[in-house]
């Protein structure tokens, strides 16, 4: 009776008693990934095969047409697609690497200095984990014009900077990290910032992989920020101008109609948009569930 | 220069900059534009609690549908993905590494398509003419004569909203609490057996979820804000805002039409506020009951 039959966390290799959750995830991963499958597939299907009946799941003789067609259209327009990739990486670059910063050394703030509010301050974070953005997008409107910011790369990035889960993650990582650490490096005579970029970031890696996959996704999908913000259209970004591709061409009441070559692109569209953030995550996965590990609200 | 920086305030400055210019402020200027009528050319006008009673007792569009559609939305999406969400997180556990992380990549990247990348995805498979996947599948198999129009018809729109965001729900929460099961130590587990723990009900319910209430608490509150910030789907879906009578109209949608298309904007921060203080009672509301457990 004694032997113990209950559950084993992070099995080193496969026993039959497995099967049973295979049983369970093999349904539940068709029903995640197909979807994901689909949008490459149909990226580079000949416009035969986007309205062919039946319709097909995959591709059977890939083109890249969906994606020339794109870059097509938008010389059409007036600005180049190069353009709109242009800002788009430019803006989530720069946007990547402040709120790394910004978020890190608030963390750091929070986590291993003393200072009056200090307290308040985290709570106040743990409060605003709760903020959804798109709720106050017309004071966050009012706000961006009085500070004279419409028309600039500024206001498609600083808005997205300050993520209260992100400072929430790095602040609870640092947590973790020894004082021990911080004190002989005092002893050292380091100053804090001096212990900060040497002591605290090597040790902090994963948890700001995590703040960059999260801030490289509001970035790099942001719509709001381009159609509202920014009235110079050589300077809007690429969720912009998909945007607009698809209410002229795909949607099913658009203004365009339902044309084939408008799926097509759209279809072309919605991969570049979603291959990027994927391929950050395969990459950085293992830091990011890592992180997670220090997650918890007490 | 480095050398002598020492002072908190070289730390927290550009956060708290930031944090308040484009979180605080807008949530406090909400709160007082929602007792004026702003039309965005005039200035604001004090009007008192008008712009919230016109909405409790006035407002048929959301007292009808956009309030009703708002809770149905909430009260399916969230419970259910953020049961979803332990459920896989709790088997993903106890299969080995590497097809361990297959599978997270997999239930994760849902949750990385936003705006058009999910929107033209779904429009393909529930497009209403007979190249659409479902409409396809259940013309073929005789269910249907002719193909639904899925996406502008007010009966499933709502659903198809639901089916959509659950699909996307298995985001940061979900991999908070993946990592908060593995983390836990399998001694408990082989302890608690001998100390009498009969089955695996019981081992959920004492070991795992008390073990992990941090990251369930995490997960509740990303599971909560998710919910209603996916707001847009119904217009990305049908492709207009309003959405087709009202059936996919959500808060954030309602927020929009008077904001953006009416320049009602002191009306649409009344029902920002309203919105920002649903999410916040909800939370409070799920950190009590999960705080319970204890």
């Amino acid at each position: 009776m004694s032997k113990f039959s209950g559950m084993k966390i992070n099995p080193k290799k496969f026993h039959r008693s497995q099967l049973k959750f295979y049983f369970f995830l093999v349904p539940m991963a068709a029903f995640f990934g197909l979807p994901i499958l689909y949008i490459f597939s149909h990226a580079f299907k000949p416009s035969n095969e986007l309205y062919a009946f039946p319709p097909r799941f995959f591709v059977r003789r890939p083109t890249p047409e969906n994606f020339t067609d794109l870059i097509t259209f938008a010389e059409n327009g007036g600005v180049p697609f190069s353009r709109y990739l242009f800002n788009s990486i430019v803006v989530s670059v720069v946007g990547v690497i402040l709120s790394i910063l910004v978020t890190s050394l608030a963390a750091y703030g929070l986590s291993k200095l003393h200072f009056r509010g200090k307290k308040l301050l985290f709570e106040i974070n743990t409060l605003a984990l709760m903020f959804v953005p798109i709720a106050v997008t017309i004071p966050r409107y009012i706000t961006i014009a009085r500070l004279g910011l419409i028309d600039s790369y500024m206001v498609l990035i600083l808005p997205l900077i300050a993520m209260p889960v992100g400072l929430f993650l790095v602040k609870q990582f640092i947590d973790q990290t020894p004082n021990e650490l911080i004190e002989s490096a005092k002893i050292d005579g380091a100053s804090e910032m001096e212990i900060f970029i040497k002591v605290i970031i090597p040790v902090i890696m994963p948890a700001l992989a995590t703040v960059a996959i999260l801030s490289f996704q509001l970035l790099w999908n942001d719509p709001i920020g381009p159609n509202l913000f920014i009235d110079d259209e050589a300077m809007k970004t690429l969720p912009f101008y998909f945007q607009t591709l698809a209410m002229n061409a795909g949607a099913p009441g658009g203004a365009g109609g339902n044309t084939v070559a408008g799926q097509g692109m759209l279809a072309a569209a919605s991969m570049i948009m979603f291959v990027p953030s994927l391929i950050m995550f395969i990459f950085l996965q293992s830091k990011v569930i890592n992180t997670m590990a220090h997650s918890g609200i007490n | 220069m480095i050398k002598k920086m020492n002072h908190p305030a070289w730390f927290f400055t550009p956060y708290v900059l930031l944090f308040v210019l484009f979180i605080v402020i807008p949530v406090l200027m909400a709160i007082g534009l929602s007792f004026t009528y702003f039309n965005t050319i005039e200035t604001p006008e004090y009007v008192g609690l008008r712009n919230y009673i016109e909405l409790i007792t006035r407002d048929e569009v959301f007292m009808q549908y956009v309030l009703p559609n708002t809770i149905k939305f909430a009260f399916i999406v969230g419970p259910v993905g953020y049961f979803l969400s332990f459920l896989l997180a709790w088997i993903l556990a106890q299969i080995p590494h590497k097809p361990r992380t297959v599978f997270a990549i997999i239930l994760y990247s849902p949750s990385m398509t936003a705006g058009i990348a999910m929107a033209v995805l779904w429009r393909v498979i529930f497009s209403g003419d007979r190249s659409g996947y479902i409409n396809a599948m259940l013309l073929d198999w005789g269910y249907i004569q002719e193909p639904i129009q899925f996406l502008t018809s007010p009966d499933y729109l709502m659903n198809i909203m639901i089916i959509v965001s659950l699909w996307s729900s298995m985001g940061v929460g979900f991999l908070a609490m993946l990592a908060g099961i593995l983390g836990i130590d399998q001694s408990l587990y082989e302890a608690a057996y001998v100390d009498g723990l009969k089955n695996r009900w019981q081992e959920i319910f004492y070991i795992t979820i008390p073990s992990m209430k941090p990251q369930m608490l995490f997960g509740a509150v990303m599971a909560v804000v998710g919910t209603f910030s996916v707001g847009a789907i119904g217009v990305q879906l049908s492709g207009n805002n309003p959405t087709p009578q009202y059936a996919g109209q959500l808060m954030v949608n309602h927020i929009e039409d008077f904001g953006f298309i009416r320049y009602l904007m002191g009306y649409a921060s009344a029902v920002s506020v309203i919105l920002l203080i649903i999410i916040y009672a909800i939370s409070k509301g799920t950190f009590s009951i999960l705080g319970e457990k204890e």
